[in-house]
């Protein structure tokens, strides 16, 4: 079962098996893996993710195509190339606040939000924020109105979501970098507001 | 091939328990929902996890759940991604 994590150490031990054979056979040379996981994760950054939102929020063409097709519109600026996953933006409103989870594991648009932080692969965050997000999200300091619907997206599949949040008050002025500034991690993942 | 449900369909999560890797948390099980959209075809991991090459392409839906149906209590909802096998309709006569 995925939900179970007790066979992970059985995982690890067959991946350095792998890694060690691969390396034997002259394969993979020493080091080759780590060069191109380096190389993935220097790519994957929530900066990515804040400069998708600021471009959302400037140009509301760019907005419907995201909400549209998120792979597709991210893909305009240059991230997620070849990527086999779909990207699905949620967007923030007055009435519907989002918020992400995968209850298996940890699945996240990593290329967009950067490694995820420790709590999001935490059991507590896993098993609660399906059942209870309101007192969740007031854990981490976002109080949301008792009117506020919250929908809760499980990634239990190919599909990795990110939250499109609400545009601050009084940013019209605001340029694009400065808003992207604005973006934090959490509120691509819907545990933070802007 | 056609999807078998379309945007709004009422469908149920089957109640299975399988020895094997699902994709179907334990608390979704025999669950009722409604089809949000459906987000591609993707080969069911139940079998690819498995080690099988031959898994079959199966359509993936995002299904909307009322927290009170999966909980019995809140008022908030959980999307999930699930695979086509995993869901069958519910009937309109059905309550």
């Amino acid at each position: 079962m995925s939900g179970d994590h007790h066979d992970d150490a059985l995982i690890s031990r067959r991946v350095r098996r792998l890694e060690t054979l691969l390396e034997e056979r002259g394969v993979l040379s020493g080091g080759a893996l780590d060069e191109a996981i380096d190389a993935f994760l220097a790519q994957s950054s929530p900066a990515n993710g804040a400069r998708v939102v600021a471009r959302a929020w400037v140009d509301p063409s760019f907005k419907s195509r995201l909400l549209a097709d998120g792979t597709a519109a991210v893909q305009e600026l240059g991230y997620m190339e070849g990527s086999y996953q779909r990207l699905r933006v949620v967007e923030n409103t007055e009435s519907v606040h989002n918020v992400i989870v995968c209850t298996l594991c940890s699945c996240y648009p990593l290329r967009l939000l950067g490694p995820s932080p420790s709590w999001y692969k935490s059991e507590s965050y896993r098993s609660r924020v399906v059942r209870e997000p309101r007192a969740v999200l007031a854990e981490f300091g976002l109080a949301l109105p008792a009117g506020t619907e919250i929908a809760v997206w499980d990634s239990s599949a190919e599909t990795r979501y990110m939250v499109l949040p609400r545009r601050p008050a009084d940013t019209e002025s605001f340029p694009e970098e400065e808003l992207a500034a604005r973006v934090t991690r959490n509120a691509l993942i819907g545990t933070a507001a802007v | 091939m056609a999807d078998r449900f379309a945007p709004g369909a009422r469908v149920r999560t089957f109640r299975h328990d399988p020895p094997h890797h699902t994709r179907l948390p334990r608390y979704a099980r025999g669950k009722r929902g409604v089809v949000v959209e459906p987000e591609g075809r993707a080969e069911l991991a139940d079998v690819s996890a498995q080690g099988h090459g031959d898994a079959p392409v199966e359509q993936v839906y995002a299904v909307r759940f009322a927290a009170r149906d999966l909980w019995g209590e809140g008022d908030h909802h959980v999307v999930l991604d699930l695979w086509e096998s995993y869901l069958e309709e519910v009937r309109d006569d059905e309550r």
